[in-house]
């Protein structure tokens, strides 16, 4: 199967006055369409940094990023914008919605940012809203919702402009043990309607419900395993 | 858009300086423009075609050599003759003497200038009658007891009927009024006496204020007697046409020299004045604009420092919108909008404001002023301009941020 996204040999080094730091040392995966991944390691293993790439808010030291076949070297900066809003979906662990908007607007954030946005945007907002059951918030501000209600607007907001790939961020970090089994759930429900979801976690419970589990170790990948789901 | 009424005050705070540059460029445009407007009226009631040459006092100590025991000066019948005899551009030239009488009705005793002179005045200063007529060629030559009133006296002595027909008494002789002036503002060199308003003044045939009360004049200061001849107080001369004033002017003033040993005379030429007073509304523009601007830069630099402000405590905000597929210019725009729309609505605020300070200087003040249509367009130009230039750097900032960055941001 064509890949969503394929990394080969990316390396992304950042230099801290004389000294390199090596995040991610020359790494090779590709993640198919319609799989669910997770990507585990203990804290520094480069698991940020494999996800802003793969995000295309971050570009590779060396190597090459592929989205859908395109390598991501050729892009420049508004080509990368625009294919972070229309390919790839982020959602992550502080939910960071937008304080100022409601629910809606804030599930309708991305729509804006496209070269040309769906007519019928709001619908989608609104249907997104309800598949997410926030039928009822759809006009309150972030500060007037739950961590999990939060998350959920950030999930349908990841969502509005029907990206191939979810980018998710230790998503249930600050969420409770029902409210992650919840919110799991939904991403096992859109991953089943054909989303390739990748889900970066450091806890094996979370971790273990994915069908394929990347551990990363010092920048290098440790293993590529099999999850439960 | 939303942040900006989420820091309400903070906005407001902000748009202030932008309301106060904005206001006062107006107010002060509209002030500077009435005042300019006023002066050259004045200006021009002198009459734009007209050089006028009036009698001066000399000073104190260039006369105190002098052993006479009346004190000699001014313009004289022959001044007079020379200026109208000896330069072709002048049309017509009309003597004015000022003469220091009591004026009474009744009981009523008020002391404007008398001025007698002759029935060309009128046409030469432009004055308008506003009842009657104003003294003739037939006044001057029977010498007759009538006068015209200026309007304030006029309106002091008979408030209820018309002064036409009545009798005044200009010192012992009694006087008809054969009319009444329309008013004019005053003018700058005539200090207006004590009680009264320069525009009340009663005018008599030059021959008979000649012939009650002569050339000299008699005034009891703090006991001691001064007594001064004067033989005429102004001579009006009219030029033909206005590029031959200045000529006229330069010709009078030294055909005048010549016959002066003192400088017991003036030259009056009202278009210069009027070309004084464009110069001062020019270095008034002048530093209208730098005041303006300079309360604009500052008011600009507080927008630029608030919005810096902003663009740091949304650092995590822009990160979230780069990562939701923002591209740089979208971010750019974003904060550009927000700057505009604070200094537009300070601006719009400060349009308000700078055409209600003119009407309040108007009505505390009396001074005319006048808001131009352009003052507003220019206003709001500016303060679409502020925040453009003042927003460039701070969005500028905002959209190069590193999106890893400014989504790690706490």
């Amino acid at each position: 199967m064509e890949p969503v996204a394929e990394l080969q040999d990316v390396s992304r080094v950042y230099r801290m006055g004389n000294t390199e730091v090596r995040a991610l040392d020359e790494i090779s995966v590709a993640f198919g369409l319609g799989d669910f991944w997770s990507v585990m390691g203990s804290s520094g293993s480069g698991k940020s940094t494999l996800l802003n790439l793969l995000g295309c808010i971050d570009r590779p030291t060396s190597g090459a990023y592929l989205v859908g076949g395109r390598d991501t070297k050729e892009l420049d900066d508004d080509n990368l914008s625009q294919l972070r809003g229309a390919d790839i979906g982020f959602i992550f662990q502080s939910f960071n919605l937008i304080p100022q908007l409601d629910v809606l607007e804030n599930i309708m954030v991305p729509l804006f940012y496209q070269e040309s946005p769906p007519l019928d945007g709001e619908d989608r907002a609104r249907s997104l809203a309800e598949r997410v059951g926030l039928a009822d918030r759809m006009n309150h501000r972030p500060g007037e919702l739950s961590g999990g209600q939060q998350q959920r607007v950030a999930i349908a907001r990841s969502l509005i402009n029907d990206p191939s790939l979810l980018l998710a961020d230790e998503a249930t970090g600050n969420l409770d043990t029902q409210t992650s089994r919840e919110i799991l759930d939904l991403f096992r429900e859109f991953n089943e309607e054909g989303k390739t979801i990748l889900l970066v976690t450091h806890e094996e419970e979370i971790g273990r419900q994915a069908h394929h589990v990347l551990r990363l170790k010092d920048g290098k990948i440790d293993e590529i395993g099999q999850g439960a789901g | 858009m939303g942040s900006l009424l989420l820091h309400k005050l903070r906005s407001l705070l902000t748009t202030l300086g932008v309301l106060f540059g904005v206001s006062s460029v107006i107010a002060m445009l509209a002030i500077g423009e009435g005042a300019s407007e006023e002066a050259q009226e004045q200006i021009r009631l002198l009459g734009s075609q007209n050089v006028i040459f009036r009698s001066v006092k000399p000073s104190e100590d260039a006369v105190s050599n002098q052993s006479t025991w009346s004190n000699n000066y001014g313009l004289t019948w022959k001044d007079f003759e020379a200026v109208r005899d000896t330069f072709p551009w002048v049309t017509r030239v009309v003597p004015v003497r000022v003469l220091m009488q009591d004026v009474r009705s009744g009981s009523n005793l008020i002391h404007p200038r008398v001025l007698a002179t002759t029935s060309e005045y009128l046409e030469v200063t432009g004055r308008l009658v506003y009842q009657g007529r104003f003294l003739g060629v037939e006044d001057q030559r029977r010498i007759a007891n009538v006068c015209v009133l200026g309007y304030e006296v006029a309106r002091s002595f008979f408030p209820i009927r018309s002064a036409i027909g009545e009798k005044i008494k200009i010192g012992p002789e009694y006087f008809e009024v054969v009319g009444v002036l329309l008013p004019r503002v005053p003018i700058g060199n005539d200090v207006p006496l004590p009680g009264v308003g320069i525009t009340s003044e009663v005018l008599i045939p030059l021959s008979t204020g000649r012939r009650w009360f002569g050339d000299m004049q008699v005034k009891i200061r703090s006991g001691s007697r001064d007594i001064e001849v004067v033989e005429l107080h102004e001579v009006i001369a009219a030029v033909d046409l206005p590029q031959h004033v200045p000529l006229a002017a330069a010709a009078g003033r030294e055909l005048l020299a010549r016959r002066h040993r003192q400088a017991d005379y003036e030259v009056v030429v009202p278009l210069e004045l009027l070309a004084r007073a464009e110069e001062t509304k020019r270095i008034f523009n002048i530093v209208l604009g730098c005041i303006a601007g300079i309360s604009l830069l500052v008011g600009g630099i507080g927008i630029m420092n608030v919005m810096l402000a902003t663009v740091t405590e949304r650092t995590r905000e822009i990160g979230i919108r780069r990562a939701l597929g923002a591209k740089k210019k979208h971010i750019m725009m974003q904060f550009l909008v927000e700057t505009v729309v604070l200094s537009v609505g300070g601006g719009l605020v400060g349009i308000g404001v700078g055409i209600a300070i003119p009407s309040a200087v108007e009505y505390w003040a009396d001074m005319r002023t006048i808001v131009t249509i352009d003052a507003p367009i220019l206003a709001f130009g500016i303060s679409v301009s502020i925040g453009l230039i003042f927003g460039l750097y701070p969005a500028w900032q905002a959209a190069n941020m590193d999106p890893v960055e400014a989504l790690r941001h706490e």
